[in-house]
């Protein structure tokens, strides 16, 4: 009896997500509908999803218009995006023979979210390789979508440490309890599985930047995983993981012994004409680990959402052909779209877990006593 | 995505960096000392747990040997009483025998002696009826006058021979 209403309970639950998928898609039909030839891009789809933007787009004409924040010419401009995307305009690519659009507001033109001066014209123009020939903002320090997700991750850490840690405040050495029950296991993994083995005696020194890195990526790396929140990729960013990097290269820098320093500007017990060859290496590993803890979190970030998206556009790909087929196509791609998330949901944890231990074992050969 | 956008690395920088500093001077410390804490704890816990389990199998192995050395203790009064009973009791017969021999060695005395007086009595009533019988006898045998001359030297006789 009870296996029986599990199973009813699954069934339910599977074609929940499936229809949940479909109401996806027809959002997505919805602004793939705007391309001029009226004809679906895939590629043009997923790169929008996955790209920053000004706006969070939920779904059809439902979005939550973010500041734009300019640093121009004459000081600092502030308003809503919704200016820019309720000003829709077309102009003619020459050297591409094609027509693009793009958004304009108060002398300034936002193509593919690079926001421009206005021409003459108060238009976007192209030079003859096709290239946007207008002069580009200096800086562009708009809270958008990813940057919004970042608050939002931010919002949610604050939220779930400050809690878990008045748990700590009232019940002291007790048991812990709610959401201080669930937090703790994490904790001690990064700490008696990730830091202990991998940095050794200082390992505690490293646990706050630890655990504020691991906690980071895998809440972002989540909140990428929610549909209609705009598709929000902020791990998949690479402005953000270079943050990350950075910080983790500044802190092995600062951190590192004389030991650490000696192993690469001086390498021991090795001929001369090794070092030669050795040292340079050592130097461009120093840059080289913190670039490949970058690149593996966005690539391994965007890569997933690139998959859940393909199988998207599979059925409107097959959709244009007949509609029946598209619903066909569209049943075995949303349950492809169910497994890809469960692996993301797995991949999620897995890179921020890797990030960590990564950072872990940099920070480790960095403190690392000399031991012969 | 793949085009570095300074506004999100300026953002990323401010953001994370607060994040870094508000949680690692509100939340971890006191998140992470308290897991120590914890973990301390129970270690002292256990330790006296451990701690306790062998007092008390000492306590139980103190208990048995106590019951041990009390169990010999009693064998050993009660082999001391037996043996105290037993002594007692030949002391008594030995004394009995003794006291026995003695009461019937005086009984034997005084019945010698009874004996011893009674025949002495007996003698000196025989020689006192002997001398009424020869009283008797004499005066009879010596009531003539010739009868008594005989006698008489006889008895004279008698003494030369003595």
């Amino acid at each position: 009896m009870e296996f029986k209403s599990n199973k009813i309970k699954l069934l339910t639950q599977v074609s929940s997500l499936v229809l949940i998928g479909l109401l996806f898609l027809n959002s997505a039909k919805a602004s793939s509908s705007e391309s001029e030839e009226g004809g679906f891009k895939a590629g043009e789809m997923i790169m929008h999803h996955i790209s920053d933007a000004h706006e969070i787009h939920f779904i059809g004409d439902v979005a939550l218009y973010l500041p734009v924040i300019l640093s121009t010419d004459d000081g600092f401009k502030v308003f809503s995006s919704s200016h820019f995307y309720h000003n829709e305009q077309h102009v003619e690519n020459v050297a591409k023979n094609k027509s693009e659009h793009f958004y304009s507001y108060d002398g300034f033109v936002m193509h593919h979210e690079h926001i421009y001066y206005a021409d003459e014209n108060g238009s976007l123009s192209f030079n003859e390789k096709g290239e946007v020939a207008n002069r580009v903002v200096t800086l562009d320090l708009s809270i958008t979508k990813n940057v919004f997700g970042l608050f939002f991750t931010i919002f949610l850490m604050f939220l779930i440490f400050f809690t878990v840690a008045k748990g700590y405040k009232k019940r002291g050495v007790g048991a812990p309890k709610g959401i201080q029950s669930f937090i703790e296991p994490l904790i001690l993994f990064i700490r008696d599985e990730v830091a202990r083995p991998s940095i050794g005696k200082q390992a505690d020194r490293f646990m706050p930047f630890l655990l504020t890195v691991f906690f980071f990526i895998w809440i972002s790396n989540l909140l990428g995983l929610i549909p209609f929140l705009g598709g929000l990729n902020i791990t998949g960013t690479l402005s953000i993981t270079m943050v990350l990097a950075v910080f983790v290269f500044i802190l092995i820098s600062f951190k590192a012994n004389k030991h650490y320093w000696m192993h690469i500007l001086w390498p021991p017990g090795v001929p001369a004409f090794v070092k030669v060859i050795l040292v340079p290496i050592e130097i461009a590993g120093m840059f080289i680990k913190p670039i490949v803890l970058m690149v593996r979190l966005t690539a391994n970030i965007t890569a997933g959402h690139i998959i859940i998206l393909s199988f998207v556009s599979l059925i409107f790909i097959f959709g244009q052909q007949s509609v029946g087929l598209g619903y066909g196509v569209g049943v075995g791609a949303t349950l492809f779209m169910i497994f890809m998330n469960f692996i993301e949901l797995l991949v999620a944890f897995l890179q921020a877990y890797v990030f960590t231990l990564l950072s872990a074992i940099y920070f480790g050969s960095a403190v690392e006593e000399p031991h012969h | 995505m793949l085009s570095v956008s300074f506004g999100t690395v300026i953002w990323t920088t401010i953001a994370f960096l607060v994040v870094v500093f508000v949680l690692g001077k509100f939340a971890w410390p006191s998140i992470l000392k308290s897991i120590k804490e914890r973990e301390e704890s129970i270690e002292d816990a256990l330790q006296a747990a451990e701690k306790a389990k062998e007092q008390l199998e000492e306590l139980k192995e103190g208990n048995e040997k106590l019951i041990a050395e009390a169990r010999q203790e009693r064998d050993t009064m009660l082999k001391e009483a037996r043996e105290v009973k037993e002594s007692i009791i030949a002391e008594a017969k030995e004394k009995a025998v003794v006291e026995a021999d003695k009461v019937i060695a005086a009984s034997r005395e005084s019945i010698r002696n009874e004996k011893a007086a009674a025949i002495a009595e007996i003698k000196t009533q025989v020689a006192e009826l002997s001398v009424l019988v020869a009283e008797k006898i004499l005066k009879a045998e010596l009531a003539s006058k010739d009868q008594q001359n005989a006698f008489v030297e006889e008895a004279m006789k008698n003494a030369k021979l003595n």
